[in-house]
């Protein structure tokens, strides 16, 4: 309790001191409005397009790509990692194909997705899969060469076949690994498709991001400040909502809750 | 479905085993290490059966060649007479470190080798479960996360598991090498009473002489740098045994004594 009520009141004076340095309070603002908006107006500006709908319908927009794209990254990064682990030609080329993109930010893709797929939903969705695959195949591989080989040898001896052994033995055993490279998967997703959106206008949906671009473009920084802090609360809760249940339930079965 | 259950609980099957000139080899960075040299043994039925020596003796490998994870280089291992070519249901087992699945819970782990055995349903297999759960004293923990259990209990949970899909045979691998001695002192009982109420075949591998005895009806002797099979003690004390008897400790000290001779032998 004590440590909710001292975080707020970390964030509540961060609050006033932006109010203060934009002139809420009286005297003159340090910074033009147009440099560093006053929190109220930005504060409209969300509450207004709120109501509008155009926030929400955007919101929509956004995230329905960003789980199309994050769960077709799953669903490719979970089997080939599990490939990858288990076959050194797959570990040696696709393995290490995954370990070079991995460290390419995804929005080096731009560029290409737009001339292949033209400013469609599917450049957007291309670079958002190419932010999760690799780090999700990655941390698939890793989990699953650290699972103890007894937990496979005591399957076998209870007439586990090797396809049995791989999917309800090997598999959940690299949960706790699996599950933190989704997390991570899911990060780098979220960023890809907000960099994504930034860059590429697509016709067929006003996402997120093309929010912020056009707040760049109108010069309305208060809209950009905003639609940062909507970017903000999806990431939060994502992490709340999605992962921190699977987390603490992996925590309390494994035995390994630090409180 | 009472018929079922009834039949797959009070069904006691065992099964005899037999090695024949078994040879296995394995390549280090020492070079090679002759593990097993012309290794063989009879157990028959329902025979409880200790393997004793020092660590580098085959002892866990020849194990491994029964339970199928390992091949013999030359030589067989046979069940009831037919040669071994892998793991199979018939035999059980029960590892040196708990091999427990940390994802499952107590119910789950005994449940697993149940759901790999065909012509059960999933609430006959419930019941066989929770029955074996009961025969380790574990029926209370059936929920529990295995971490939240001690090492004994866990190897209790390990024993179940190991049980319930009613092997004919019962393989162990140092069960209760990292136990402290209260808790290993109470398994011993524990076992000695379910090998009489289940009558399996039962091999058991260790390198404490005393446990040999104290749960063998025969104890086997083996010698290192290469693996053989030197001497068989049978071990004919009247049961339940207490580790700590006069009689069970007069044998273990001639078997050791015996263990000495050997080792020093080869040392020379």
């Amino acid at each position: 309790m004590k440590r909710v009520l001292l975080s707020c009141a970390f964030f509540v004076t961060l609050l006033l001191l932006w109010a203060a340095c934009t002139g809420c309070f009286g005297g003159e603002a340090l910074w033009s409005p147009f440099v560093l908006p006053p929190p109220p107006t930005v504060g409209h500006y969300l509450w207004d397009n709120t109501l509008n709908g155009a926030i929400p319908l955007s919101m929509l927009i956004t995230l329905r790509r960003l789980l199309i794209g994050y769960a077709i990254g799953l669903a490719l990064g979970v089997p080939l990692g599990m490939l990858t682990a288990r076959f050194r030609f797959l570990h040696d080329t696709l393995g290490m194909t995954a370990l070079g993109l991995q460290a390419l930010p995804s929005v080096c893709w731009v560029p290409l997705a737009c001339i292949w797929f033209g400013q469609t939903e599917a450049a957007l969705l291309f670079v958002v899969i190419m932010g999760t695959l690799w780090s999700v195949l990655l941390s698939t591989e890793n989990g699953m060469k650290s699972v103890p080989p007894i937990y496979a040898r005591a399957a076998r001896t209870m007439g586990s076949s090797p396809l049995h052994t791989l999917v309800f033995v090997t598999l959940p055993a690299s949960a706790p690994f699996v599950l933190s490279g989704m997390k991570q998967g899911w990060a780098f997703a979220w960023r890809s498709l907000m960099a994504a959106e930034i860059y590429v206008s697509v016709v067929s949906g006003f996402g997120i991001g093309q929010h912020l671009h056009y707040g760049r473009e109108l010069q309305r920084m208060y809209q950009v400040i905003g639609i940062m802090f909507i970017i903000i609360l999806v990431g939060l809760l994502a992490d709340k909502i999605l992962f921190s249940p699977a987390e603490r339930w992996l925590h309390r079965r494994w035995g390994t809750d630090k409180d | 479905m009472q018929e079922t259950l009834h039949q797959e609980i009070h069904h006691y099957p065992t099964a005899k085993l037999s090695v024949e000139h078994v040879y296995k080899d394995f390549a280090t960075s020492n070079g090679i290490v002759h593990a097993l040299e012309d290794v063989s043994i009879t157990i028959s039925e329902g025979e409880f059966v200790c393997f004793v020596g020092p660590s580098g003796c085959g002892k866990s490998t020849l194990l491994n060649i029964i339970a199928g994870l390992d091949r013999p280089d030359s030589g067989v291992a046979l069940i009831d007479g037919t040669p071994i070519s892998g793991p199979g249901r018939d035999r059980m087992v029960m590892f040196q470190e708990h091999a427990l699945f940390p994802w499952l819970d107590v119910i789950g782990n005994v449940m697993f080798g149940l759901k790999q055995k065909p012509n059960l349903t999933d609430k006959e297999r419930l019941e066989v479960a929770k029955y074996y759960l009961y025969l380790v004293k574990m029926d209370r923990f059936a929920h529990a996360n295995i971490h939240e259990l001690s090492g004994g209990m866990r190897q209790r949970v390990a024993l179940a598991r190991s049980l319930a899909p009613n092997p004919k045979i019962l393989l162990m691998d140092e069960p209760f090498s990292a136990l402290d001695a209260m808790t290993r002192e109470q398994l011993y009982g524990d076992i000695q009473d379910i090998w009489a109420k289940r009558r399996k075949t039962i091999v058991f591998v260790t390198h404490n002489v005393r446990e040999a005895v104290c749960l063998g009806s025969r104890v086997v002797l083996f010698s290192p740098h290469p693996g053989r099979v030197r001497e068989a003690f049978p071990v004919e004390l009247p049961r339940p045994r207490n580790i700590n008897d006069h009689d069970l400790a007069d044998l273990s000290q001639r078997i050791t004594s015996a263990l000495k001779g050997y080792t020093a032998a080869e040392s020379d």
